[in-house]
């Protein structure tokens, strides 16, 4: 019986697929192990750092200092990076199967939820999530557009991608000029005609997804005055009580900010954020030109479930919101990816701890391991994705001891690169990314800003004299 | 964080048992399975759950108890808890009344069960991650340099 890999003349070499958080926590637990693995981490986009630069906010750098213990994951000398090649189009499972021991699916949750309402598709309604990819510069994105001649815009949810797009919304371009914001959309912004700004969370304060830093920032805005309802700040009393039981200090001060919000009174700023709670969409009312003229508001009341969960449950009062422009951020799902188990339920990789399943035996199949946002659904902070990578590293190196792993016919560095050279001969190393990154950083300093962001993959090549 | 969050990464569904069937093939089903409680179904519609506990209760005081039904020991005033169910509200449930595994029903229908196990890892790793994401920004804010 051959040994296992894991050793200086065999090493251990693993594919991971998406160059996230999650991609790089799963690369430096590998790397960390006593065995001798190589990684190659693969992103369909030339950047890496997944959500951290397409996500995380323009106006959030601090968050972004993580990308400092990604940089020195990817300093290791048995790590590689293959950008702009895409799983599935440029390199198959199959041609993964033949070259690396173990696979770890670490592709993140890429679509929307859909509220499922009528109106949803008029031309006014979009996704927050393309919203953001756009303002971020994401490559796919740049080309979107958003009517921003609107001057009322409703935002669904309450999670911090709701949280987000509000801010971003009603910020002044002064604000958003010292950020590293993608310069086409600091343009479009700049012409934004948006007064009024609606959140609007579907349950009570209490149960708000936001964090308290979050909330108190969208008191602190340069040109927007923030108001809530005083009758929708005040907690029912499930609430109350549920707020009291638990002891929760973080919940009972977010309530006492927006009860503050409540008894503002509007300072003549330019711009208004509403924080609207206890209302669901049920329709988007056209404007009979294919857009959108208002968002038909339901008020929900809050039942508890056997274990004490609040839930929204509708009552029969109706309001019209009158907005030209909504976007939705009501979840988020994994995409299923070409021959690999999905489990449509949960909109994630069909797993066990991270172990891939097939989806008639439900068990394990040999080799193939998903980690992050596509293992467990959208849930957490991006240091959540740290524990969650390393059970699924436990679960690789288990199966690597008991010799359960797949047998590629060219484990060799060399070969995986000859083949993504051949299928991919653009792709982007991780060399390459530190060069674009230093050009951003540079384009930047004139500004006065963190960076200024290529956002195509042409100014790339360009940049990099290709 | 929800529960269906939990059921994510479970894989399989929760093992279970017809309360018709004897304790005999419950303690075969726990051994093999290597978990702590069955749910007890009728069609997929949870009517009982059957621990180790239950069975350990038994077992103090009849020999004879491997030959009853699950339908004798099993407990019907099963909670349940739903897949949109946050978790601080179902580990406080489930700590309060002392409940070690929770069935997961969707419209009536059993999908899963979690187990305070679960519950605990999760809320663990929840906890552990946010401390992870603001130590970074803290040490990064201090100097540029991440740990």
């Amino acid at each position: 019986m051959t040994p296992v890999p894991g050793t200086p003349e065999r090493p251990l070499r693993v594919a991971i697929i998406g160059a996230g958080p999650t991609g790089f926590y799963t690369a430096d637990h590998l790397l960390r192990n006593a065995r001798v693995v190589e990684v190659d981490l693969f992103d369909r986009l030339p950047t890496p750092y997944g959500l951290v630069r397409l996500g995380v906010a323009p106006d959030h750098q601090k968050i972004k200092f993580v990308t400092n213990v990604f940089d020195k994951v990817a300093a290791n000398p048995r790590f590689r990076f293959y950008g702009g090649v895409e799983f599935g189009k440029d390199v198959t499972l199959a041609d993964l199967k033949a070259h690396y021991h173990q696979i770890v699916y670490c592709t993140g949750a890429q679509t929307d939820r859909r509220m499922g309402i009528p109106g949803e598709d008029l031309s006014g309604s979009h996704p927050a999530t393309e919203f953001v990819a756009w303002y971020n510069g994401h490559p796919d994105y740049r080309d979107c557009t958003f009517d921003l001649t609107q001057e009322r815009v409703a935002v669904v949810g309450v999670g911090n991608v709701a949280v987000d797009v509000v801010r971003i919304l009603c910020r002044t371009p002064e604000e958003l000029a010292t950020t590293d914001i993608a310069d086409y959309a600091l343009e479009a912004l700049r012409k934004s005609r948006v007064k009024e700004v609606y959140l609007l969370g579907r349950r009570g304060p209490a149960q708000a997804a936001f964090t308290n830093p979050e909330v108190k920032e969208l008191g602190e805005l340069a040109d927007a005055d923030v108001s809530a309802r005083p009758e929708e700040v005040e907690l029912d009393p499930l609430s109350r009580a549920a707020v009291e039981r638990s002891q929760d200090r973080a919940t009972q001060k977010k309530v006492e900010i927006l009860k503050e919000y409540a008894r503002r009174q509007p300072t003549g700023k330019s711009r208004r954020l509403t924080l609207r709670f206890m209302v669901s969409p049920v329709e988007l009312i056209g404007d009979g030109g294919g857009g959108v003229a208002a968002l038909r508001l339901v008020r929900n009341e809050l039942s508890a479930t056997s274990t004490g969960a609040l839930q929204p449950r509708a009552t029969d009062h109706f309001e019209n919101l009158p907005v030209g422009l909504v976007f939705r951020s009501v979840g988020y799902r994994g995409v299923p990816l070409p021959g690999v188990p999905f489990n449509e339920s949960w909109g994630v990789i069909l797993n066990e701890k991270g172990r891939v399943l097939d989806s008639d035996t439900k068990q394990p199949i040999v080799g193939e391991y998903a980690a992050g946002w596509i293992k467990r659904g959208p849930t957490g902070v991006i240091g959540t994705n740290k524990p969650d990578a390393a059970e699924t590293v436990d679960c690789m190196f288990e199966d690597l001891a008991l010799g359960a792993v797949l047998e590629p016919a060219h484990p060799e560095a060399a070969a995986a690169e000859a083949l993504v050279r051949q299928r991919q001969p653009s792709y982007f190393s991780y060399a390459d990314w530190l060069k674009l990154d230093a050009i951003e950083v540079e384009r930047g300093r004139a500004q006065g800003r963190p960076r200024v962001k290529l956002t195509s993959i042409d100014e790339m090549l360009a940049a990099l004299g290709r | 964080m929800n529960i269906a969050n939990i059921l994510a990464r479970k894989g399989s569904m929760a093992v279970t048992v017809r309360p018709e069937q004897s304790i005999r093939d419950a303690l075969a089903l726990l051994d093999r399975h290597n978990i702590g409680a069955l749910i007890a179904v009728e069609g997929d519609r949870p009517v009982g759950i059957l621990s180790e506990r239950d069975i350990v209760r038994e077992a103090a005081h009849n020999e004879k108890f491997f030959a009853r039904l699950v339908a004798d020991l099993m407990t019907r005033d099963v909670i349940t808890g739903q897949p949109h169910d946050d978790l601080p509200s179902v580990a406080h449930t489930m700590t309060e009344r002392r409940i070690r595994h929770l069935p997961v029903v969707d419209q009536g229908r059993l999908i899963g069960m979690v187990s305070i196990g679960d519950v605990v890892k999760a809320q663990r790793d929840h906890y552990q991650g946010e401390v992870d994401t603001l130590q970074t920004q803290l040490l990064a804010g201090e100097g540029g340099r991440a740990v």
